[in-house]
């Protein structure tokens, strides 16, 4: 499953594995898996089973409803390639993301509306993002209006040392789930009385690959990668660098004791995506914080 | 103050599950009772992996209308533009070079779908 995080329904009976990824094989999978989820125990399968069964009612269906349904139907060759049958085929091109790119545009506008700048923080667990956000609310202080929404699938850890800062913070707790979506960040909201002009700082599920797909409504999408972890996850994981704005490089007053080439892991990232916004800092140390601070003051 | 998400969520099943509703509110539009087959067209560089998908469509479409449906799953491979040249080629990867003038970066002009493409339905009258 979502191996990368090991998010996975772990009882899973189900097991899909096979050879390539051709189109016929996954089908077949799929056919297979059913078998065993479901086997015949309730319901009336078979009813619903043979298309035919019906077909003598209603030869005359093709009229009416689906022009008025679907005003750009191509249902109607294949309705008439089975004159017999009620099968229809219809024309959909929804895109899957849709409805959470939707939402999330509902929050870009109702924090725009506020004048709410939302940044989107994203990495492996451990990267530190908590401790950045702890020293970075402390930098703010005074400057700038404050608040945090923190994700995690278990525990309110985070947002108890969130709460310690004096800044507002809700958790959310995604139990097996992987990543923040943009319907969680809109009833977050509901309970969070941000200031006009502030920053909203979205601490996402650790996690390189997930998160990446949904949007929650951010200005600002921001990957963080300290120097413990290999230059080449950029590599590894380019869809979560390729959707990023901005590229943090953390724990760098850890260089001089690991084995981190710096021009290398900017090298990849910029090669994933050449538009990338690369700053290095220490959140323990604070050495390179004034210019994320400045950068926070310019959002 | 703590949020509560009930959902059982790795990033294919929120997808699956979405493409389940959007399945389920489509059919009922068409006044179908049965859904025999849903085609999908999802991009290699989707961010979708079609063995989770496959997976997560099963445990999705439980207990639904959709529970006997055949999901085809259309993979569409990758076609990038050089930025540079405008050379139109297959990459690797992001981290891809053009194949003719050998510039770095490219400008993804397939690959990346995650659509529901048709469904095949049958019409109670």
């Amino acid at each position: 499953m979502c191996e990368t995080c090991g998010c996975g329904t772990g009882n899973n009976p189900v097991k899909i594995s096979r050879p390539g990824e051709s189109e016929q094989e996954i089908h077949d999978d799929h056919d297979h898996s059913h078998d065993h989820d479901h086997p015949h125990d309730h319901d009336h399968p078979h009813d619903h089973d043979h298309p035919h069964d019906h077909d003598h009612d209603h030869p005359h269906s093709h009229g009416h409803h689906h022009d008025h349904d679907h005003p750009h139907s191509h249902g109607h060759h294949h309705e008439h390639e089975q004159e017999s049958s009620t099968q229809r085929l219809i024309k959909v091109e929804e895109d899957i993301l849709g409805k959470n790119n939707l939402m999330a545009s509902r929050n870009r506008g109702y924090l725009e509306a506020k004048g709410v700048v939302a940044l989107n923080l994203m990495s492996s667990p451990g990267s530190g993002k908590t401790m950045l956000l702890e020293k970075t609310i402390l930098a703010l202080e005074g400057l700038k209006a404050v608040a945090v929404i923190e994700g995690d699938q278990q525990t309110l850890n985070d947002a108890e040392r969130i709460h310690k800062t004096g800044a507002p913070v809700i958790q959310i707790n995604t139990g097996s789930g992987c990543h923040l979506d943009a319907d969680m960040i809109r009833q977050a909201l509901d309970h969070l009385q941000l200031k006009e002009e502030s920053l909203l700082f979205i601490e996402n599920v650790g996690n390189l690959v997930c998160p990446s797909l949904f949007e929650l409504g951010e200005k600002n999408r921001i990957v963080i990668i300290s120097v413990t972890e290999g230059e080449d996850k950029p590599l590894k994981y380019p869809t979560m660098f390729e959707h990023a704005h901005t590229c943090i490089i953390n724990k760098t007053d850890l260089l001089p004791y690991v084995d981190f080439d710096t021009a290398l892991l900017k090298k990849h990232a910029l090669s994933v995506n050449p538009h990338l916004h690369i700053m290095e800092l220490s959140a323990q140390t604070g050495e390179g914080m004034e210019q994320w601070i400045q950068w926070l003051m310019e959002l | 103050m703590e949020i509560d998400v009930n959902k059982q969520v790795m990033h294919e099943l929120s997808i699956a599950i979405s493409i389940v509703d959007t399945v389920i509110k489509q059919a009922a539009m068409a006044s179908a009772h049965r859904v025999s087959e849903v085609e999908l067209e999802i991009g290699v560089f989707s961010g979708i992996e079609y063995k989770s998908l496959e997976f997560a469509l099963g445990v999705a479409s439980k207990d639904t209308l959709l529970e006997e449906t055949l999901f085809r799953i259309k993979r569409v491979e990758a076609v990038a533009e050089c930025p540079d040249c405008e050379h139109l080629y297959t990459p690797e990867g992001m981290y891809s070079y053009c194949p003719e003038c050998n510039k770095q970066g490219i400008r993804l002009i397939r690959g990346t779908e995650l659509q529901i493409k048709s469904l095949l339905v049958e019409q109670n009258e």
